[in-house]
């Protein structure tokens, strides 16, 4: 199974243009998403931005079930917490919803190639990838569960 | 266990002993300690932890979740949420380079994400569900049958593939890529595809019950059973990764189960940690490491289990 080549100087890489492509939205993606989680959590502990739950209050709260700290502290679920990003404790969450919602963009960026190709079993692959991040991301499973 | 309690311990000593007025109240409990020694303590624990994972070939998942629920205050929602976020983190950032230097292969990759996001969904639905003492447990089960499958699984560099399987052939799962170690190119090709499948069914579940990041199953699965070979096992399982956490994390997102005073620090210092344990893999023998990877599991393990039966809490 092995190609030996031998004398050869240089890195070949073997990288298909979609894998470019997947590549080229995930690093764009990353930067942005870690960004603004480091950003928005430093603007959220400093203070920058009033956060909904007093940040002297977490100890009482972070040995709370998910439920019940919502419970105690009124913080909405599932994308709720878009409607409250005047506070503080919202902002780190965008960088963590970019983080969490870059691979859905990277499938998207991907069916022009794999039509273009006309490789349907990839593309019904890639479509069906997007419906699950879509019904993960959607918040239906949680909401009815 | 001692080692990851000392661990802790040192942790808050350390960031105690630059200010100690602002440290425990006077009665004591971990409720009542001012609100930032916890997250720091957890950024210079991750950061350890980041230090440690790269150079003994474990995503820092794995680590996190036993032996933050095991010595930390966080309920166990918080940590599985902030775990899953620690791995799918470390997963984005290695992503593109992988995929760029043909460490990650996309058709390869692609079939197994499908199936086992799809499963790291129901996990994650089943693992808010059950009671924490049921999860921790079943944490505890796991971590120790981790420590088993490190402890003795083989690895095999370049497998011997005789003849590839139906399924991989109509799906093309072949290719060439370039070991940069060995200096030449290695064709390769997969079988057993229809029982991978179904272990990335299982492995979705896992890590969206407990918020692990499930490298450590990815690597054997891909590199044991369907005949990749190792450099590409592990990057294709960094590339999935990227993937199947991001459906589960979703789920612990919509649940409430993601505290940023939680994830945010063990991120960020997760990430520091791996970017210099990256620069240790060149002095630290890494089976040293792994040694002590291997230790902090089985410490955690026992920790997870005492505590979700009810030993030790």
């Amino acid at each position: 199974m092995e190609l030996e080549k031998s004398g050869e100087p240089a890195q070949r890489v073997h990288a298909s243009p979609e894998q470019l492509r997947y590549a080229r939205v995930l690093d764009a993606g990353m930067k942005l998403g870690l960004g603004a989680l480091a950003g928005g959590f430093l603007a959220y502990v400093f203070g920058l931005v009033p956060a909904h739950v007093p940040l002297a209050k977490m100890p009482e709260l972070w040995t709370l079930a998910a439920p019940d700290y919502l419970r105690a502290t009124g913080a909405p679920q599932g994308w709720g917490w878009l409607a409250t990003l005047g506070s503080g404790d919202a902002w780190p969450l965008v960088g963590i919803a970019i983080l969490s919602g870059v691979s859905l963009l990277c499938f998207i960026a991907l069916l022009p190639l794999y039509a273009a190709r006309r490789d349907w079993v990839y593309f019904a692959i890639a479509v069906l990838e997007i419906g699950v991040l879509l019904l993960a991301a959607s918040g239906i499973l949680t909401a009815a569960h | 266990m001692v080692c990851c309690g000392y661990l802790v311990r040192a942790s808050a000593v350390f960031l105690l002993a630059g200010c100690p007025e602002l440290g425990w109240a006077a009665d004591g409990p971990a409720a009542e300690v001012v609100w930032w020694l916890w997250p720091l303590a957890l950024f210079v624990m991750c950061f350890v932890l980041g230090m440690i994972a790269v150079p003994a070939g474990v995503g820092g998942g794995v680590l996190f979740v036993p032996i933050v629920s095991g010595f930390f205050p966080f309920h166990l929602d918080f940590v599985r949420g902030a775990g899953l976020l620690v791995a799918l983190a470390s997963a984005v950032a290695a992503g593109p380079g992988l995929l760029r230097a043909g460490l990650a292969d996309l058709r390869l990759a692609l079939p197994l994400a499908l199936l086992a996001s799809a499963s790291s969904i129901v996990g994650a639905l089943v693992g808010l569900a059950l009671p924490p003492s049921l999860v921790q447990t079943a944490l505890g089960v796991t971590i120790l049958c981790i420590v088993a499958l490190m402890w003795l699984a083989k690895k095999s560099e370049f497998p011997q593939v005789g003849q590839t399987d139906a399924l991989a052939a109509a799906l093309r799962i072949n290719g060439i890529f370039y070991d940069a170690v060995h200096r030449r190119e290695i064709a390769w090709q997969v079988h057993r595809t229809p029982l991978g499948l179904v272990l990335f069914v299982g492995i979705g579940m896992l890590a969206g019950l407990f918020g692990l990041g499930a490298g450590w199953a990815n690597v054997p699965a891909l590199n044991l059973v369907m005949g990749v070979p190792l450099r590409l096992s592990a990057g294709s399982s960094g590339f999935i990764l990227s993937i199947v956490d991001s459906s589960a994390a979703w789920v612990y997102i919509n649940k409430g189960a993601v505290l940023a005073i939680i994830a945010a620090p063990s991120v960020v210092g997760m990430m520091l940690g791996a970017f210099i344990g990256a620069r240790l893999l060149k002095i630290i023998k890494a089976s040293t490491i792994r040694k002590l990877v291997i230790a902090l599991l089985l410490a955690a393990g026992v920790r997870a289990l005492a505590k979700g039966l009810g030993l030790w809490n």
